[in-house]
């Protein structure tokens, strides 16, 4: 016990001593995870030195860390020495040459989903010529975008050219010793997107990262910094309905959201990352950690989130309700279907005067699918009047999944009203019989009994988004019932 | 290491010079209890880390070091008669120090149903016991219950033949002692089709400082039935951690009315594994807290096998500094089709410095289920206040009103007239304005 604490403290303690030329020259960094990798990643990204500082203080709190057991999921332990943390963008000739050499059954998918040709190649990874049309709209969107003073560019680009808003929040929201997988993501994150809107702004389109409006590719480990100073008003969107294409199994992004006074920012995810093959083989692990601050008086934070890829979903959207009559919202379904697992929720904390909070959240468990909710709704002692109400509500079709709910509420305010309601049930027969005998198919009086269901958060996302999410359901819950 | 008091060493220590004390000299039993000795040497006492201690800091307990104490200070009958429910007419057990007093009991009970000390039982009747005592306790369970079956002196045993009925309720009354640690245990074996009420009652004189730390199991069989309650009226200054584990076969109804008023730290875990097809069980809670005082229920409902139901109903009224935990966790098991479970938590905060923290959970590993929980914390209602100050009633005696209204929906939900009619008494009393609201005749 001494002996292994004293080497863990000589670890953190140890300044950087190497330099990093000869892994720079190299076109990706060997697997494992040590300071030399570390400092090989930042200077590949030339950064300035503070963020070299801070990816080292993260990794040595990292080494302190355990990983986190707590969760409803199970999987087999991650050897985080053999993740490879940084590789170059993949070459033009590695990728399929056209759509004809693509996965048929990922070609099936977009077709249900009624992607446009073009997306379906860029969602694909096929490779592109260099004037691929969205990459020019992209280009007057950011003209646009520049004109009112918004800020949205990759997050490298960020570090490079605006340092100063950079370090004044990167971390503020999610410090670097948050938890296991936020450590992670603070010594090793490659890239991600950085928005900040300046005072009393307000963003005149969604701000999307599936129209790769910052073309440069992310990876694995994903850092979203956005910021809302007074007044301004910001929508993001994030993710895409398309099963993407990825090859690293694991996922540690982290989302840091900063909205001033009167500021308010709605963050939507659409979340279809591979989910395994019917057997639970496969598929990606999503360990992330999103969170909001409302910094100022009547801020809002509001996050939508539609999870139905991933093998194991582990992700707790929150919001710090800071200034007084604050606002947080959280809207969630979450669809779990063969053997995938999802452990999500949001924690709630009040701490300013009369902040209100709304959770609603549905879970879909199919097959073998394990979906659990888990939420904190904390109000402190001088959040007087604050107010929270939860509904969380499960639908379960088949006799092997698991829907479960572990809520937590900490109230410290006696003029609080907290509110929290849940219920699980099996999908209605009656419902589905009553679209059978009109004509529906078994498939399609599901998808539209469960699209009821989850009617609540849908209305939240911006429409087309949402006519998406209600077709991805119906695919994500192919041949859940026979 | 990390600065907390390790007990561990103390208690076993402890439990050694109990020896000679200790009932049942079989084999069975021996084993039982070195195996129960054996995980609170391997596990020690929980601690904040541990999930489902979370909210229950039990550093103030840990620095007391109560041991148990061989001799009991005397304990006269007129002491008894002032904790007794008025007009109750009970077969009465009186446990004190956690050992039968026979002299303050009534006479044991006839037709051959037993209520009487489970170590004489464990002289007489062994064969009967082995199959159920410490094996209605999961085996992961938390130490304080394991150092119960470790070293229980004595306790209460009752017994009930197939088709029994009893028409009067048994009455177990445990009473603390200063500076000590206290373990009574219960045991209660209801065959097929029997029935019964049970009154388990914990006192202490108020001020007095000890530990009570008690574990009850209790069996219902096929069809039988059981109306459980326990209240909790330990000194101001006292410690208790209980457990009530409950097996309930194939058409059994076990309720249970938990009604926590006392105690400076107190500890419920309120266990109920539905085993077989049509069990049932209701779960009635109220705690009332004031002070510094801490009050934490845990329960948990395991639905094993289809077509099971449970209700459960608690409720917490909370004024000073003190702080109240509730946790409810339900699960329905793979093969539990058909399960109907509803679960409610309501939470009244009626001062700056109090606090509540609530987890209702549902863990559901079948489709064909009903199950549902809601949770929720709050003040009194303005509506309802204006309404009552309106009609000529003062603020305090009309917030108190509605507060016993608030917690009188558990009350109501006793069937003994006796029983209910005391702890309205006692309910309103707690209030300021109690005698106020008497007054007012609304009672």
């Amino acid at each position: 016990m001494a002996t292994s604490n004293r080497e863990v403290e000589e670890l953190i303690g140890r300044q950087y001593r190497h330099g990093f030329t000869t892994l720079v020259e190299a076109d990706s960094l060997p697997p494992g995870l040590n300071e030399d990798i570390i400092g090989a990643l930042s200077a590949k990204k030339q950064e300035p030195a503070f963020m070299l500082e801070w990816r080292l203080k993260a990794y040595r709190h990292w080494l302190t860390m355990k990983e986190p057991k707590w969760a409803h999921v199970h999987y087999p332990p991650v050897d985080f020495q053999s993740i490879i943390y940084y590789s170059a963008p993949k070459s033009q000739k590695d990728r399929p040459k056209s759509l004809d050499e693509v996965d048929p059954k990922l070609l099936e998918t977009y077709e249900k989903l009624g992607i446009p040709l073009k997306e379906r190649e860029l969602l694909a990874g096929v490779a592109v010529d260099a004037v691929f049309d969205s990459v020019s709209v992209a280009t007057t969107f950011k003209d646009k975008l520049a004109e009112l003073g918004i800020i949205f560019c990759s997050f490298s680009e960020a570090v490079q050219k605006y340092p100063d808003l950079v370090q004044k929040y990167l971390g503020s929201v999610v410090p670097y010793t948050d938890n296991f997988y936020a450590s992670l993501n603070s010594a090793v994150f490659s890239d991600g997107s950085f928005v900040y809107v300046p005072k009393g702004v307000r963003c005149p389109m969604e701000l999307s990262t599936y129209f790769r409006i910052n073309a440069s590719k992310t990876g694995q480990f994903e850092r979203t910094l956005i910021v809302a100073d007074e007044g301004a008003y910001v929508r993001y969107l994030e993710g895409c309905t398309a099963p993407m294409r990825d090859e690293n199994q694991l996922h540690a992004a982290v989302v840091e959201l900063v909205a001033m006074k009167d500021a308010q920012i709605k963050y939507s995810t659409v979340q279809n990352w591979y989910p395994g093959d019917e057997q639970g083989r496969g598929g990606i692990y999503n360990f992330v950690t999103k969170r909001g601050a409302c910094r100022g008086d009547s801020a809002r934070i509001s996050w939508t989130q539609i999870e139905t890829g991933s093998a194991i979903t582990w992700k707790y959207p929150s919001v710090i309700l800071e200034g007084d009559n604050s606002v947080g919202e959280f809207y969630s379904v979450a669809l779990t279907n063969n053997y995938q697992q999802a452990d999500t929720g949001t924690k709630m904390i009040h701490i300013g005067k009369n902040t209100r909070s709304t959770i609603v959240s549905k879970g879909i468990a199919a097959g073998h699918g394990q979906n659990a909710y888990r939420g904190l709704v904390k109000v402190l002692k001088g959040a007087r009047d604050a107010r929270n109400y939860t509904q969380c509500d499960s639908l379960l079709m088949g006799d092997k999944c698991g829907a479960h709910t572990f809520p937590y509420i900490e109230v410290k305010n006696p003029t609080a009203k907290v509110e929290h309601e849940a219920t699980t049930s099996k999908i209605s027969e009656d419902q589905l019989y009553y679209l059978r005998q009109r004509g529906l198919s078994a498939e399609d009086a599901v998808s539209m009994v469960v699209n009821g269901f989850c009617k609540e958060v849908f209305k939240e996302l911006p429409m087309e988004f949402a006519v998406e999410a209600q077709k991805l359901i119906g695919v994500s819950l192919e041949g859940a019932v026979g | 290491m990390n600065g907390e008091v390790d007990t561990r060493g103390d208690y076993l220590q402890a439990i050694r010079t109990l020896e000679h004390e200790l009932p049942g000299r079989n084999s069975w039993m021996k084993d039982l209890r070195a195996a129960a000795a054996a995980r609170v040497e391997a596990v020690g006492f929980p601690t904040v880390r541990d999930e489902a201690w979370k909210y229950t800091n039990l550093a103030a307990l840990m620095r007391q070091r109560f041991l148990p104490i061989a001799s009991a200070p005397s304990f006269a009958n007129e002491q008894l008669e002032r904790l007794l429910p008025d007009g109750l007419d009970t077969y009465r057990l009186v446990f004190v120090n956690g050992r039968l007093r026979a002299d303050l009991s009534s006479p044991t009970l006839g037709n051959g149903e037993v209520a009487s000390s489970l170590a004489q039982q464990l002289r007489d009747h062994p064969g009967a016991l082995e199959p159920h005592l410490g094996r209605v306790l999961p085996d992961a369970i938390h130490s304080f219950a394991a150092l119960n079956t470790a070293s229980f002196v004595d306790g209460a045993c009752v017994r009930l033949r197939a088709g029994a009925t009893l028409e009067r309720p048994i009455h177990l009354i445990y009473v603390g002692v200063p500076e000590a640690l206290v373990q009574p245990r219960t045991l209660i074996i209801a065959q097929a089709g029997s029935r019964a009420t049970i009154v388990e009652q914990y006192v202490g004189a108020d001020g007095d400082r000890y530990f009570t730390n008690a574990v009850t199991e209790v069996v219902l069989e096929q069809g039988a039935s059981i109306e459980h309650y326990r209240l909790q009226q330990e000194s101001g200054r006292g410690f208790h951690i209980g457990g009530l584990y409950v097996r309930g076969e194939a058409q059994s109804s076990f309720t249970s009315h938990a009604i926590d008023l006392g105690g400076l730290l107190v500890r419920n875990d309120l266990q109920v594994a539905l085993n077989a097809v049509g069990a049932v069980c209701t779960l009635n809670g109220l705690y009332v807290a004031d002070g510094r005082q801490h009050i934490d229920n845990h329960t948990c409902i395991d639905h094993a096998k289809p077509g099971c139901t449970s209700r459960e109903f608690y409720k917490g009224v909370l004024d000073g500094r003190a702080r109240a935990v509730f946790s409810g966790r339900v699960v329905v098991q793979p093969d539990a089709q058909r399960t109907d479970a509803e679960q409610v938590n309501n939470n009244l905060l009626l001062s700056e410095d109090a606090e509540i923290d609530t987890k209702p959970e549902l863990e559901i590993y079948a489709d064909d289920v009903k199950c549902s929980h809601g949770a929720t914390v709050g003040q009194l209602d303005l509506d309802q206040l204006f309404y009552l100050r309106a009609r000529g009633v003062d603020d305090a005696a009309a917030r108190d009103l509605l507060t016993f209204a608030f917690a009188n929906e558990i009350l109501q939900r006793l069937r003994l007239a006796p029983l209910r009619a005391t702890l309205e008494r006692l309910l309103t009393t707690r209030l300021l304005q109690g005698r106020g609201i008497r007054e007012l005749e609304l009672l």
